[in-house]
């Protein structure tokens, strides 16, 4: 492979990278306010939730791009590929990611919440003093895991025009006429952007044991 | 002419893919279930060594794409001299791939449980493997749920790049029937069906657990 053509994939690695990153920036903090809704059941936006999650999380994720795309125009919502795109990337995610918020919400201890209520402490208070910092350092890994399949999501992206690693790669094959390169290019960026996270949860989770002592059984 | 009409005349193909779908689904569950329980004890309980060692090929496994898996389980592994037909091999790497997800599920929500409940067990003198059984796995299987069916949902999703690997799913049928009859749309909204009628099975045994959740735990 020539070093144009991995520039290429390389720009793309770019594009990939920023979408990854805006939409985890959007979906984790969306997924956990849904799931704040949903926990504490406000009448109807609950209920209502329940079910845009439910059909988000079963539509294939392509289906969810097209319909983002081509669908939302005709309901006045018009959007270019890249907002587009984040946007099926976030709603995929956030609903996920709900569920993962969802779950740790119910497990959290009733009795440091009612002790922390009894001291006097807000609603509010109690969330962001007590319950939020337990739960995301417990829920670390499920979430990582969440935001790694958000990666793996992003190649579907490209049916809607957006040049990220995938459709640079299969330009690059196009033109050279030898496809296999570009796609194992593309793969070890892959590997080594997910890599990078998955590494970052290790370093954090060790981090946190040192500081709050080891949290197994 | 009308797509949705042939997709009925070929109802036996969708069947027969979304019957491939659900065996493999509920194959791979059978055995990931159960493997990822154990890898989050392994990965709870055990020495340092074989711990890191587990947990780098869970950490390696999520980064694999699984197209890349698969492809490597179905085309790679006759050379080694393991001849697998397309089921088998969809099956190996869609358990493989989801167990070490389930790993990082079930360690998370072993870490979950509180903390008194597992110090009262062993002051009551259980063992470790009545520690698991009796006292963390029903409360994991229930605090744990919706993350349980998270992964469940992305399984089924997942089933469907097996296609790639020739196994004749759902979305295989889906094509095959596009393809011979020229119909694009309908044969997909069909397929598109059918995977949410299996997301919705799944979810409705969450509301199960929750369900259970509710009348223990208030």
């Amino acid at each position: 492979m020539t070093w144009p053509a991995i520039r290429t994939i390389l720009d793309g690695a770019v594009v990939t990278a920023a979408l990854a990153a805006v939409s985890i920036l959007l979906s984790l903090p969306l997924g956990l306010l849904i799931a704040l809704l949903r926990w504490r059941r406000v009448p109807v936006v609950a209920g209502l939730l329940a079910t845009v999650v439910s059909v988000v999380r079963a539509t294939p994720f392509v289906t969810l791009v097209l319909f983002v795309y081509f669908i939302l125009p005709s309901a006045g919502l018009e959007l270019d590929p890249v907002p587009a795109a984040i946007l099926a990337l976030t709603l995929n995610t956030a609903a996920f990611s709900s569920e993962i918020w969802r779950s740790a919400l119910q497990s959290f201890p009733r009795d440091q919440r009612e002790a922390a209520l009894a001291f006097g402490l807000s609603e509010a208070g109690t969330f962001t003093r007590i319950v939020f910092p337990q739960i995301w350092r417990a829920n670390l890994g499920p979430l990582v895991s969440e935001v790694t399949i958000l990666l793996k999501c992003t190649p579907a992206v490209a049916v809607i025009g957006v040049v990220e690693i995938t459709r640079a790669a299969s330009r690059v094959g196009a033109e050279t006429y030898e496809p296999l390169p570009p796609f194992l290019v593309a793969t070890l960026i892959y590997t080594a952007l997910i890599a990078a996270i998955v590494r970052g949860q290790r370093v954090l989770e060790r981090r946190i044991a040192r500081r709050f002592g080891a949290v197994s059984p | 002419m009308n797509g949705f009409q042939v997709v009925w005349e070929n109802r036996d193909v969708f069947l027969w893919g979304a019957g491939n779908t659900v065996s493999l689904v509920l194959g791979c569950l059978l055995l990931s279930l159960p493997l990822g329980v154990l890898a989050a004890v392994v990965l709870t309980e055990a020495a340092a060594p074989l711990r890191r060692l587990l947990a780098e090929l869970v950490d390696l496994l999520r980064c694999v794409p699984f197209l890349l898996l698969a492809y490597v389980v179905y085309y790679g592994l006759p050379e080694l001299g393991l001849r697998l037909d397309s089921w088998w091999a969809g099956l190996v790497s869609l358990t493989v791939y989801t167990t070490a997800y389930l790993a990082e599920i079930f360690r998370s929500a072993f870490r979950a449980v509180a903390k008194d409940n597992i110090e009262a067990a062993q002051a009551f003198g259980l063992s470790r493997s009545l520690l698991y059984r009796r006292i963390i796995l029903p409360q994991v299987a229930i605090t744990a749920a919706p993350m349980i069916g998270n992964q469940i949902i992305t399984t089924i999703r997942d089933s469907a790049l097996l296609m790639i690997i020739t196994v004749q799913e759902l979305t295989f049928a889906a094509n095959f029937v596009s393809a011979n009859h020229f119909t694009p749309f309908a044969p997909f909204a069909a397929a598109v069906g059918l995977y949410l009628l299996l997301s919705f099975l799944v979810e409705a045994g969450v509301r199960r657990m929750e369900r259970v959740r509710m009348v223990r735990y208030g």
